[in-house]
């Protein structure tokens, strides 16, 4: 993969907020529908889990802390007698499939090894254990269901294009009808297959895959997959592709060490990056891609509303989950104007065409490259905000309220995270979530600019 | 190691947090990696707090784990020093900062030599505290170190007020009604003549600490936080405390009767009159609360014998049990706190009151507890508000672990005489639902005619979904699935499709406008 001419970055401190990346067992144990995730650690992580997924922990989720007492930190305590005898535990009470330890900043620091106590385990209790070091040293929110992923890949079975091929045949012969056209597919692609990996709703995920079906390219596989024993084959002569800009080790892990070759595209966030992200997986497959640009228009035509409220309103992304390129891409193409993009994290080489794109988005809607800083520095953009006065700010929880109540309108971003926002399908939502606090603001109903305590000096 | 699914009570620097985070221009720096500055969200959700809380990371990183923290949290504090000016800095530790034994101490002295705010270390052991232990702990450091450099600065004013005064302690961020309870402690004393000299740490400026001994009193509403400071001013400076809760009527008639014991030690002497505090109370039990009629009316002698479990912090959950013991009849199986710390004053105070007692902190156990029994009603957090909705029994949350919820905007003190009032609609109003809940039940519900005209789509019946498109709408969160179903029928009718598949459900949604 060759990187391009990518726009200068910036890197602040890296004195910003964002989630912990633990909070991945959150939406990864809905999906993995059969999965349990101890999180190994302290107090800490599980009051964050606790008050982070709100209610959600009352809903018995299938996990839960495995905390650390002080005797575990001072080795008191044997490791793996201890983590055997959790995983005992939830063996008999919940029986899954499979068992995801999720290290934390703990596991680091007394360098407990995880990795290494494992297969042990794993062979005495005959369920597999998977390993995933989703630590706020390392990782910033989302990036922790890129650890789980990325371990989740070893796991996956190997691909054998012979027996898929067979497969392939027999099914075909069984289908006289088409038989002309379908063969001469499998014999020059029958031996590739198309894996996609990210964690989306099954509805999202069903829809991405009728997309790709309408240019007769098939899926055969997601990662995660709905159950741990359905997971995707890979190997030699698999093309992967991710859905979301945060799964830049699951790529590498994919690449390196099971031989995959990764689809370099930008994300489907949005009716320009969906038809983006179906034209290259085309190109790679050599479908000539049929009706995009028509279906594209077409998706642009039933936003014209909320078009209209957002073209040149100004837009600042203070950064906490990855999404930011993406959606900051989107927004412009919108005919937003961003001021600022702040990310966790940028993988240049994950996210190259993403980039390139948003390049090619700015120059064609006129409007500037906005700024890109990395690991930022939240006290540093809130000054820049306030000179700035940008329309919206999409931002965590933590300046929400403060930022709306000095008169700047806000999108908690950890939605988008949550939300429906890729594919064509939900490019509406996408944009229902941007266009909530401007829609509100006609309603307002205070008349002081600022509602904030400190400017009223009491 | 053991497995948990949920806490009572948050870590040690929480606690810290909390106090740090309501004094004015506190400043409090976390030494914790990217992620656990958690209570900023915690604290602009739940409290809906209008401004920045005042609290950021030194975060660990990889590289601190590897040199130590160096001078980087020594560069944190002088640059929030420059930034923001506060008047004190308050470095926290967490967990990690536990488990790695950086020196601490030693950044804060190196960091309080160029900075012009004052630095202190918050002296908390993430193993050996919890949330409300660490806030009673830090809460006393801060006084104690404002009282002592004003002592050694003579700056100390030491002569009490002309007039009666009091000190309020332990009213801070994220407690459980805690707004509203300070403004009905205020208007408590208020209106028997004794004025508030401070509130701590609410709302609280630093500077003005050293007039806290010149109160006459010191008033400690919860026992969870705010102890240790009323013990180190009694011991240092002589000042006498309060430590009874006024919840409950027969709570408030002794918390405003000790008033009146520690005010007339000195009114005597100052003001050569003693003040009479009886028919304060006789007036106020009669006609401002309305608990003492209500436990007297048909409503409540209904309630009579119902039995009910209690479970929350050791002062709710002690004062929730006397009220509903002493003041309704209303029967206690069990009544239980998570204050593990603080059993042996549970015990006390419940002792005799209940029919069992159960000092916890494993949820699964109260859980099992309550099913046991199976009482009318629970009051506890919002943890047995949902063990009750699992198993169908009403449940009034009288404690924190706090949600949004239990910030309400109105007026909903549970302390005072209108706390009285307050309690007495929670109690009711759980058990009356209860009833409620029950007796369409015994008579077969509500509607014993089969309803026919449910169905959101009775009118276009000429349509068929498909097996997998039907099982579509299901993946849909319940409460919009309805109108999905119809939209995509309306969608159907109007392109003259027949048979509904999936193409066709998500066809529909792409072009459904709101």
């Amino acid at each position: 993969m060759k990187t391009f001419d990518i726009p200068t970055f910036e890197c602040e401190t890296g004195n910003y907020h964002t989630f912990c990346p633990i909070s991945c067992v959150a939406w990864l144990y809905q999906k993995i529908e059969d999965s349990f995730s101890p999180v190994v650690g302290t107090k800490t992580r599980g009051y964050f889990l606790q008050n982070a997924p709100g209610v959600m922990i009352f809903a018995e989720p299938r996990y839960a802390m495995a905390e650390s007492e002080e005797g575990d930190i001072s080795a008191q305590l044997n490791d793996q007698e201890e983590l055997e005898k959790i995983c005992l535990r939830v063996k008999s009470d919940r029986n899954p499939s499979v068992i995801i330890w999720i290290g934390t900043c703990t596991t680091e620091i007394i360098k407990m090894d995880s990795e290494g106590i494992a297969p042990k385990l794993e062979k005495q209790l005959g369920v597999p254990i998977v390993v995933a070091r989703a630590n706020g040293l390392d990782h910033a929110f989302t990036q922790g269901e890129d650890t789980v992923l990325a371990a989740t890949t070893h796991r996956c079975p190997e691909f054998n294009p012979r027996i898929m091929n067979q497969q392939k045949r027999h099914a075909s012969k069984l289908v006289v009808a088409d038989v002309d056209s379908s063969d001469k597919f499998i014999d020059e692609r029958g031996r590739c297959s198309l894996v996609l990996f990210g964690s989306l709703p099954s509805s999202v995920a069903s829809q991405s895959n009728l997309e790709l079906k309408r240019q007769s390219v098939s899926v055969s596989g997601w990662l995660p997959s709905q159950k741990y024993n359905e997971l995707p084959a890979l190997g030699e002569g698999v093309y992967v592709c991710g859905v979301n800009p945060f799964l830049s080790r699951t790529a590498t892990a994919s690449m390196r060490r099971r031989k995959c070759q990764l689809i370099g595209a930008p994300f489907p966030i949005g009716p320009d990056g969906t038809r983006a992200w179906i034209e290259k997986i085309c190109s790679v497959f050599d479908v000539k891609p049929d009706g995009l640009e028509e279906r594209e228009n077409q998706i642009w035509k039933i936003l014209s509303d909320y078009l209209e409220m957002i073209t040149g309103k100004s837009v600042f992304f203070m950064g906490d989950n990855l999404l930011e390129i993406s959606i900051a891409r989107f927004s412009i193409r919108c005919g937003m104007v961003v001021y600022e993009v702040g990310i966790p994290y940028m993988d240049r080489r994950y996210q190259a065409a993403e980039l390139l794109l948003l390049q090619h988005t700015c120059r064609e809607m006129k409007k500037p490259m906005p700024r890109i800083v990395e690991k930022p520095d939240n006290y540093s953009q809130v000054q820049r905000m306030h000179e700035l006065q940008p329309d919206l700010a999409i931002t965590g929880m933590a300046h929400a309220n403060p930022l709306e109540a000095r008169d700047i309108d806000t999108k908690w971003s950890v939605e988008f995270t949550f939300a429906q926002i890729h594919g064509s399908v939900n490019a509406r939502d996408a944009l229902e979530l941007v266009t909530r606090p401007l829609r509100r603001r006609g309603e307002s109903v205070s008349d002081c600019r600022s509602l904030s305590r400190q400017t009223l000096n009491v | 190691m053991k497995l948990a699914y949920w806490m009572y009570a948050g870590p040690a620097h929480i606690g810290t947090l909390r106090v740090a985070s309501s004094f004015r221009n506190v400043h409090a720096i976390m030494h914790a990696p990217l992620g656990d500055d958690y209570f900023n969200v915690m604290r602009s959700t739940s409290e809906r707090e209008r401004d920045f809380t005042p609290v950021t990371a030194s975060v660990v990183d990889r590289h601190v784990l590897a040199r130590g923290s160096q001078e980087k949290v020594i560069n944190n504090i002088s640059r929030k020093d420059e930034e923001q000016h506060p008047d004190l800095i308050v470095l926290t530790p967490t967990c990690t900062s536990s488990i790695l034994q950086e020196d601490l101490q030693n950044f804060v002295d190196r960091a309080s030599l160029s900075s012009e705010s004052d630095v202190i270390l918050a002296d908390v052991n993430y193993h050996r505290v919890n949330e409300l232990q660490a806030a009673d702990r830090t809460l006393e450091q801060i006084i104690r170190f404002h009282l002592d450099r004003a002592r050694k600065r003579s700056t100390l004013d030491r002569s009490v007020t002309n007039t009666p005064s009091a000190n309020i302690i332990g009213i801070f961020t994220l407690g459980f009604h805690n707004q509203h309870d300070c403004r009905e402690l205020k208007r408590l004393p208020g209106e028997s003549g004794v004025a508030v000299n401070q509130i701590i740490p609410e709302g609280g400026y630093l500077k003005y600490l050293r007039d806290l001994p010149r109160a006459w009193f010191n008033v400690v509403p919860y026992r969870e936080v705010g102890l240790m400071t009323a013990t180190f001013s009694e011991k240092e400076y002589g000042m006498p405390y309060i430590s009874k809760t006024p919840m409950g009527i027969s709570n408030t008639a002794d918390f405003i009767a000790q008033i009146g014991k520690l005010v007339n030690v000195w009114a005597s002497v100052l003001s050569g009159k003693r003040l009479n505090y009886e028919s304060y109370v006789a007036n106020q039990t009669k006609f401002v609360s309305q608990a003492a009629w209500f436990s007297k009316s048909i409503d409540c002698q209904n309630l009579a014998g119902k039995e009910a479990v209690i479970f929350g912090d050791a002062t709710h959950a002690a004062s929730v049990t006397k009220i509903l013991v002493k003041e309704m009849g209303i029967r206690v199986s069990c009544s239980g706190t998570y204050c593990k710390h603080d059993a042996e004053w549970f015990n006390e105070q419940v002792q005799g009151l209940c029919g069992e007692i159960l000092v916890t902190e494993d949820h699964t156990e109260v859980g099992d507890t309550i099913a046991r029994i199976e009482p009318s009603a629970i009051f506890g957090t919002q943890m047995e508000r949902h063990i009750g909705k699992r198993i169908d029994i009403p449940c009034g949350v009288i404690s924190s672990p706090v949600h949004i919820q239990n910030s309400p905007l109105g007026y909903r003190p549970f302390l005072g005489y209108e706390g009285t009032n307050q309690v007495a609609d929670l109690i009711y109003n759980s058990f009356n639902l209860g009833m409620e809940d029950h007796s369409p039940d015994v008579f077969g519900g509500h509607d014993t005619k089969g309803v026919s005209t449910k169905s959101l789509s009775t009118d276009i019946s000429n349509i068929n979904w498909t097996p997998e498109a039907e099982s579509e709408p299901n993946r849909i969160p319940g409460f919009v699935r309805g109108k999905t179903k119809k939209n995509t029928e309306v969608f159907a009718k109007q392109n003259n499709i027949s048979e509904i598949t999936i193409d066709v459900t998500y066809a529909a949604k792409e072009k459904s406008s709101p």
